[in-house]
């Protein structure tokens, strides 16, 4: 696990939490593992839990997947959002999403991994 | 600073060349370059060199150079996606421009649909994805050119068929091109029903993944062609994954445009041939529309209004572009230039445009519209 990953987002989903970098200076969300805040450009940057709950930046519903083993899921929904905290995310959702939809993020597992799965928004962020 | 011309040009026929390498593409490629520029192999002093997926070699430029009997004084390869073709220009061109080369060979070739499964190619491209965020998803290139699209048509209003009308338009390009991959005329209505993919992209909305080769060579004299000379180049990067794509409307693409424009000394408007990189219709959409050939929403009207046919005021693309002359890799942004090259020289034959641009806008992209490099082509007068 490199420096920039360790305790991130991996291991958060492993542990069914919605991890994101938070700067420890000005306390900017990063989208994505980065070394230098994107705001203030300080280079000590913290993984901090998600509330879990966001809104639709994205849909897209899948038919060509690109290997077996999501040919399983096939027609699947993926979604980018924007979470309550800044950051944004990639992961799947429910069929009926559309773009500004609130949402909560969600659990599942899938091929040995566990990956994100948002619904509407509820007020239980750990339910899958 | 002197100026650098593009003096030669050739390209192979893209589709499928089964039982051919990527280094057999790209030395049919450059055989057919040198002999365009009228230059003998000991006169080349600069060799760039694309990266090909199915040869992932540490040395590709200095490989080909000792199979091909090449000698230079400056060589390596280089990769940026999609936008890898425009940025060997460019490079060529300043290091001509600086005194360093005098004549450059740009070349790229692979052989990405008969060298390889195409799920290990659809693996291979979707790893520009983010490695932890998106590729774990089940994404792929397509679903992530998809997910922009989304949001760039939920903000603009636009409709699938806008999109679709591109894929028709260059497809009708392709159909008098002997070298495309794809030649069967499409109604908006195939296109409309063709298999579904990633909403809103379907099997026509995306290119077709080719075998093919393309070489150039920058030259400071201009060849026996005529003198167009690249008298302009602009690069942008903002972002490398679409999670950390701030902005629909801002992705870079103008930044590069405006950066060559102005070097350049011309407006847009100023622009009378387009060749503009076109992996799937909304890439050809929002480029058209950031870049400022077309108001924002409006491409696929200025389209149907004539403005991009070859006989109207901005040909686009007159080879069919990636969505149908095909794409295989850094060759397929590449055709773009040869296409605009041979157009500005009056060598377009049957597909000759009747203006005879005086000035051509290039532009690639890479990633997810992560990388943008743009060129202006600018022809001397005699």
């Amino acid at each position: 696990m490199s420096v920039l990953q360790s305790g991130g987002y991996a291991e958060g989903l492993a542990a069914r939490r919605v991890r994101f970098q938070r700067c420890a200076a000005c306390g900017a969300a990063q989208t994505l593992a980065r070394y230098v805040c994107v705001s203030c450009r300080h280079e000590t940057l913290e993984w901090a839990d998600a509330c879990g709950h966001g809104v639709v930046n994205a849909v897209t519903v899948v038919s060509r997947a690109p290997s077996d083993l999501f040919r399983a899921l096939v027609p699947y929904m993926l979604v980018i959002v924007t979470l309550e905290e800044g950051a944004r995310v990639m992961g799947h959702g429910t069929p009926d999403l559309a773009i500004g939809q609130a949402v909560t993020a969600g659990f599942f597992d899938h091929g040995g991994q566990t990956l994100l799965r948002f619904g509407p928004r509820s007020d239980d962020p750990t339910a899958t | 600073m002197r100026a650098a011309y593009l003096r030669g040009a050739f390209g192979t026929a893209f589709g499928l060349h089964e039982g051919s390498s990527a280094l057999d593409l790209m030395a049919q490629a450059a055989r057919g370059a040198l002999h365009s520029a009228r230059l003998e192999r000991p006169a080349v002093d600069g060799v760039l060199c694309g990266y090909a997926t199915t040869m992932p070699h540490l040395m590709l430029s200095t490989l080909f150079c000792e199979r091909f009997a090449l000698r230079p004084d400056y060589a390596h390869s280089l990769q940026l996606g999609g936008a890898t073709g425009a940025a060997m220009l460019m490079l060529a061109r300043e290091l001509v421009r600086a005194g360093r080369c005098h004549n450059v060979l740009v070349l790229a070739g692979e052989n990405r649909l008969s060298g390889q499964s195409r799920d290990s190619s659809i693996q291979t491209l979707a790893q520009v994805g983010d490695a932890q965020v998106e590729v774990p998803n089940g994404a792929s290139v397509p679903a992530y050119y998809a997910l922009m699209a989304s949001r760039y048509m939920h903000d603009t209003g636009l409709a699938e068929t806008d999109l679709a009308q591109f894929a028709v338009a260059m497809r009708e390009r392709a159909a008098v091109h002997p070298g495309a991959h794809l030649r069967s005329r499409i109604s908006l209505e195939d296109v409309m029903a063709s298999k579904p993919i990633s909403t809103p992209l379907k099997l026509l909305d995306c290119c077709p993944i080719s075998d093919g080769a393309v070489a150039m060579v920058v030259s400071r004299e201009p060849g026996p062609h005529g003198a167009v000379a690249v008298s302009g180049a602009g690069q942008a990067h903002r972002h490398q994954h679409l999670c950390a794509m701030e902005d629909v409307f801002d992705t870079g693409a103008k930044s590069a445009a405006n950066a060559a424009l102005a070097e350049a000394d011309l407006g847009v408007d100023d622009m009378g041939y387009l060749g503009v990189y076109d992996s799937f219709t909304i890439t050809l959409t929002m480029l058209l529309e950031e870049i400022g050939f077309a108001p924002r929403g409006q491409a696929a009207a200025c389209l149907r209004q004539g403005q991009f046919d070859p006989a109207g005021v901005q040909p686009l693309n007159t080879h069919g572009g990636l969505l149908s002359y095909g794409h295989c890799g850094v060759a397929g942004g590449m055709a773009h230039a040869v296409e605009a090259w041979l157009q500005m020289t009056g060598q377009g034959g049957s597909r000759q445009i009747p203006s005879r641009a005086r000035h051509a806008f290039l532009h690639g992209d890479g990633g997810v519209m992560s990388s943008h490099v743009s060129l202006v082509l600018s022809q001397e007068e005699p």
